[in-house]
């Protein structure tokens, strides 16, 4: 099939590119003063924060259109955009604790942010979850729409509840009012590993999407061998 | 629809719920049951030469009750379950708005009932002096049990019809109760260690908007969870 060629090439694309934004990251970008060598996860872990929190959003859009529209197409981009925004959360989870030892000593903290990560990673397995529990396709839609929006509109909210709380996470350095305070070339680094995240989530729900058009259509012609030997 | 109408069916639908409950009384007995046995495991969760009850309290609380909620929200529609009757419901002339808020105010009942026992008996348990915040300890409770019952009642309409109901409820309601549980814990804390009240109006006033927006979006998706 074309598209999960397509899907292939883009994401195989972006994770040659990443690695070459490492090469960069590593090599060309200077070493932060305080934080040393911990500090190159940042090119990794925020972009994917982003995409993570992204990538709800789009589901819950979705969700809105395909309450609309009745196209199982936006369902199925809801599903893939979900699926790819847990393991970009899971990312973000990982990739937090590894630069938090040495920085922080301590692998976890009930900060406010890695809370709101959690928070963002368990709704995306109650997701994930709703859908393995409905069998109906049309059903399936409509409940994970329901949830896709409801966990669209939570984020604020978790967003809101966790900025109340003191917290020991670096403050936004890019995305904040005024100039972002880092150096050029520790932005340009920043802002290339951004676009290969942006690239790998468009590879890999192109994919996820193909995918699940694929498995409808297996599905759809086992029923009908199923109705067939019935018959 | 008039809004007149609205509430009336709403309240037919809500009268009918707590009638069916009323008659056979097992689910809020269990589910007072159910909240002072957990009120008794709390006790033995702590050391109480270490830590006092009043710093454990207002926890023990919204612990108690989310767990308590958690159970009773699954019931509003499993009633439904039987014999079809949701069918039934779907089928009379009322619009799905009237059926979603008729079983709000049921569950809001119930989950009330469940905790006006349960605050005295926190009291008695912990030794909490609750008397003196009466009023904006129930404002707290009332407007964080809106807020999380409001989008359980949503959830249990589609959990309910799933595989592994009893449990898909809780994996998916929890994340979207965590925000108003921890306001709410948060200003039950402030509120029995004396603090004044302008410090846990913020708190109020995030649980306040957190209902507006969750009944508003829970009366607006709920058509999509029933209509086929």
């Amino acid at each position: 099939m074309r598209m999960l060629r397509v899907g292939r090439w883009i994401t195989a694309a972006a994770l040659l590119l990443l690695a070459g934004v490492y090469v960069r990251a590593l090599a060309f970008t200077p070493v932060e003063q305080s934080q040393g060598l911990a500090q190159k996860i940042f090119y990794l872990h925020v972009p994917a924060a982003i995409w993570a929190e992204t990538a709800i959003v789009l589901t819950g859009l979705a969700g809105i259109f395909f309450l609309f529209l009745k196209d199982l197409r936006l369902d199925r981009f809801a599903a893939s955009s979900a699926e790819v925004g847990t393991i970009f959360a899971a990312i973000v989870l990982t990739t937090g604790p590894i630069w938090g030892k040495p920085i922080w000593g301590t692998w976890w903290t009930w900060d406010a942010r890695l809370t709101f990560t959690l928070f963002l990673f368990l709704l995306y397995l109650g997701y994930l979850l709703l859908r393995g529990a409905v069998v109906d396709p049309a059903t399936r839609a409509r409940y994970s729409a329901v949830l896709g929006i409801c966990g669209m509109c939570l984020v604020p909210f978790i967003h809101f509840s966790v900025y109340m709380f003191p917290t020991l996470h670096p403050m936004p350095i890019v995305l904040q009012p005024g100039r972002p305070k880092l150096p050029a070339s520790m932005l340009t680094t920043w802002l290339l590993a951004l676009g290969v995240f942006t690239l790998l989530y468009v590879g890999f729900v192109v994919q996820r999407y193909a995918l699940s058009y694929l498995q409808e259509q297996l599905e759809a012609v086992g029923e009908a061998g199923r109705g067939r030997g019935d018959g | 629809m008039r809004s007149p109408e609205l509430i009336r069916h709403a309240w037919t639908i809500a009268r009918k719920d707590l009638l069916v409950e009323f008659r056979s009384r097992t689910a809020i007995l269990s589910a007072v049951v159910f909240v002072v046995l957990v009120l008794v495991v709390f006790n033995f969760g702590r050391d109480p030469t270490a830590v006092a009850t009043i710093d454990l309290a207002p926890s023990i609380l919204w612990v108690t009750f989310t767990f308590a909620a958690v159970l009773a929200l699954n019931r509003a529609f499993q009633i439904e379950l039987e014999n079809q009757a949701l069918d039934g419901l779907l089928l009379a002339p009322i619009g799905p708005s009237s059926i979603y808020l008729g079983k709000l105010l049921a569950n809001l009942i119930f989950v009330a009932t469940v905790e006006l026992i349960g605050v005295p008996l926190l009291a008695l348990f912990f030794n909490v002096r609750v008397l003196p915040y009466l009023a904006p300890l129930t404002a707290i409770i009332a407007l964080a049990t809106v807020g999380f019952v409001a989008v359980g009642t949503l959830f249990s309409a589609m959990t309910v019809r799933t595989r592994f109901a009893e449990l898909l409820l809780p994996v998916l309601l929890l994340p979207f109760m965590i925000p108003p549980l921890s306001w709410a814990t948060l200003a039950t804390g402030r509120l029995l260690a004396g603090r004044p009240l302008s410090e846990i109006a913020g708190w109020l006033n995030m649980l306040a908007v957190y209902d507006v927006v969750f009944v508003t979006l829970a009366v607006l998706l709920f058509p999509a969870t029933v209509n086929e």
